[in-house]
């Protein structure tokens, strides 16, 4: 069995500035597992990826990755982990200065000794194994949403990394193409020998993928444990979070009537018609 | 009592705070300079991102330093031609130019037009890359965003600065004779041999010692704005960029023009 390495966060409080978003975190990423982190927008997810990847100043406690200790490592072992560390983050962060092979190609060409063509096959792979392989000669800015995100997932597995985050990999993407990258990571779990901690929010792709699941909320560390432990707890938050409820309310959020007609600048009643009270069918009965 | 010795403390606080900000900054901008200068050297992979950066900085500056140039120079030879003659000393209008042109006119007005077009570009393209992460995601692929980004922006700005500013000398000078000579009929042969004449090495040495100094001071506080732009109390994002620039260039000229005096006064 593999050595990926494993992620302990001792007590760590992060948060930007004197704004705390989470403290006190104790969470452990088994290595060679494939960990999710949960919960919902704002809760600090994005912002515990750029703790543990230091580029945040660490407030309080300490990170842990393959046992080193991130805060008393020597500049050698710091740059050894960043190689072997492949990040994606939230909208890709591709450079845009770079076209999309380039950008792909850009930490083999800093790290390795390999040839032009053998850094030119390994980028063609990549590109391929996301459905890119077309794209190679476009610049950042004129690819979409999705297709940014799965340029920085290609990027981020150039160096064939030990560690992977990814910051919502799935977000924004058609649902053929998230079931896609959903299938991607289990084949990539399954044959290397990976650490990886993916923020999420699809909570389908949680239940066919995660080993382990961290679920962040009010300010702290609301569950970690394996999907079964999950599945089974009673905790009302969770559940509500699990089952995709909302919360119950007495009264409609509406509370404002729209804007009447005579109110607005410009009438256009003749071109929209007359806005009319909403509809009343099977769906809106109440 | 209490009261009152605390708004003692607060009037004294005050100042020094900003004087300790300050200081912080001018440190925090020396030690971006040493990195910078350090890294232009690493590796062979420096030598094209530099030629790139020269093409953008230098080559593409080549017509608007021309055009400021030849303006200069024409304005230069006009009115010295009108004051020199009222003493009847329009031979010297050659000297008048040549000093003026290589010694103060044609670094500063070189280095300010590069601020303005090549300067601000810099810091928006790295305060860019700050905020969309891009800087971040350098950094976690182990390469170094001083050695990437800052670096050969640096040693463009050592190459470009001080041959941009002899091609403002040759342009200007050129100017000067256009409309002294030709337009006005000042002697040729005198301004030619007043302009070779009345220029020292000293002269030439001095234009391009404080070429090289404007160089640093340009890129330096371009980039430094730039990469720091997220650290910008209250205005993060664009607006911080916009901001970051502004700054920038408003901070490079006023150094620029302060710097070029300390230069005079101690080259001369
Ligand atoms: N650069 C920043 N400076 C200050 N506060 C920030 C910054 N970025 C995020 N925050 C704040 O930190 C909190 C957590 O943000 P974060 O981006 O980590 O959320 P998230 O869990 O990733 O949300 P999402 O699921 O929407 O991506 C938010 O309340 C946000 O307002
Ligand atoms: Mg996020």
């Amino acid at each position: 069995m593999g050595n990926a390495p494993s992620i302990r966060l001792e007590g760590l409080s992060i948060g930007y500035g004197s704004t705390v978003v989470a403290r006190n975190l104790d969470i452990e990423f088994p290595g060679g597992k494939l960990s999710m982190v949960v919960g919902g927008s704002g809760s600090g997810k994005s912002t515990l990826l750029k703790h543990i990847l230091k580029l945040q100043p660490t407030k309080e406690g300490r990170v842990f990755i393959g046992g080193h200790d991130m805060s008393g490592l020597s500049a050698r072992e710091q740059r050894c982990i960043r190689q072997r560390t492949g990040v994606l983050f939230q909208d890709g962060a591709l450079l845009g200065s770079l076209r999309l092979g380039d950008n792909i190609a850009l930490p083999l060409r800093e790290h390795t000794r390999l040839t032009e063509g053998e850094i030119m096959r390994i980028v063609n792979d990549r590109l391929a194994m996301v459905g890119l392989d077309h794209a190679a000669n476009l610049f950042p800015n004129e690819l979409s949403g999705g297709m940014r995100k799965r340029a920085g997932l290609a990027r981020a597995l150039v160096m064939d990394p030990q560690v992977l985050f990814c910051d919502e990999p799935t977000s924004g993407l058609d649902p053929v193409m998230s079931a896609e990258l959903d299938q991607l990571m289990l084949e990539m779990m399954c044959q290397f020998d990976m650490t990886m901690v993916v923020v999420t929010h699809d909570l389908r792709s949680m239940h066919a993928l995660a080993d382990f699941v961290v679920v962040l909320g009010d300010e702290r560390c609301l569950f970690q444990g394996t999907i079964e432990d999950l599945d089974a707890t009673k905790d009302p938050y969770l559940r509500r979070f699990l089952d995709r409820s909302a919360g119950e309310r007495a009264t409609s959020r509406l509370t404002l009537p729209p804007i009447s007609q005579d109110k607005m600048k410009l009438d256009c009643a003749d071109i929209l018609g007359a806005k009319a009270t909403g509809r009343k069918d099977g769906r809106c009965s109440n | 009592m209490a009261e009152k010795a605390q708004g003692g403390v607060f009037f004294l606080a005050l100042p020094g705070r900003a004087f300790g900000r300050v200081l912080s900054e001018l440190g925090g901008t020396f030690l971006f300079f040493l990195q910078a200068v350090a890294l232009m050297f690493a590796g062979w992979g420096q030598f094209a991102k530099t030629v790139r950066q020269v093409y953008f900085i230098g080559v593409q500056s080549v017509t608007v330093i021309a055009l400021i140039g030849l303006f200069t120079g024409m304005v230069m030879g006009m009115q010295l031609y009108y004051a020199l003659s009222v003493f009847g000393a329009d031979g010297f209008l050659g000297t008048g130019v040549a000093l003026s042109m290589v010694r103060e006119l044609a670094p500063v007005l070189t280095a300010i037009m590069l601020t303005g077009r090549a300067g601000s570009a810099m810091t928006a393209e790295i305060g860019v890359m700050r905020i969309s992460e891009q800087i971040d995601a350098l950094t976690i692929m182990d390469i170094n965003p001083m050695r990437y980004l800052v670096a050969p922006k640096m040693a463009a700005c050592l190459i470009s600065f001080p041959i941009l500013t002899a091609f403002f000398n040759l342009i200007a000078l050129w100017g000067g004779w256009l409309t002294g000579v030709k337009l006005l009929g000042a002697n040729e042969g005198v301004y030619w041999s007043r302009v070779q004449g009345s220029l020292d090495w000293s002269d030439i040495e001095g234009g391009f010692i404080k070429s090289l100094v404007f160089a640093v001071l340009v890129c330096t506080i371009c980039c430094f704005e730039g990469y720091n732009t997220h650290t910008r109390s209250g205005h993060a994002g664009p607006e911080g960029v916009s901001q970051s620039t502004t700054s920038a260039v408003v901070k490079s000229c006023v150094v620029v023009l302060a710097a070029d005096y300390i230069l005079t006064s101690l080259l001369w």
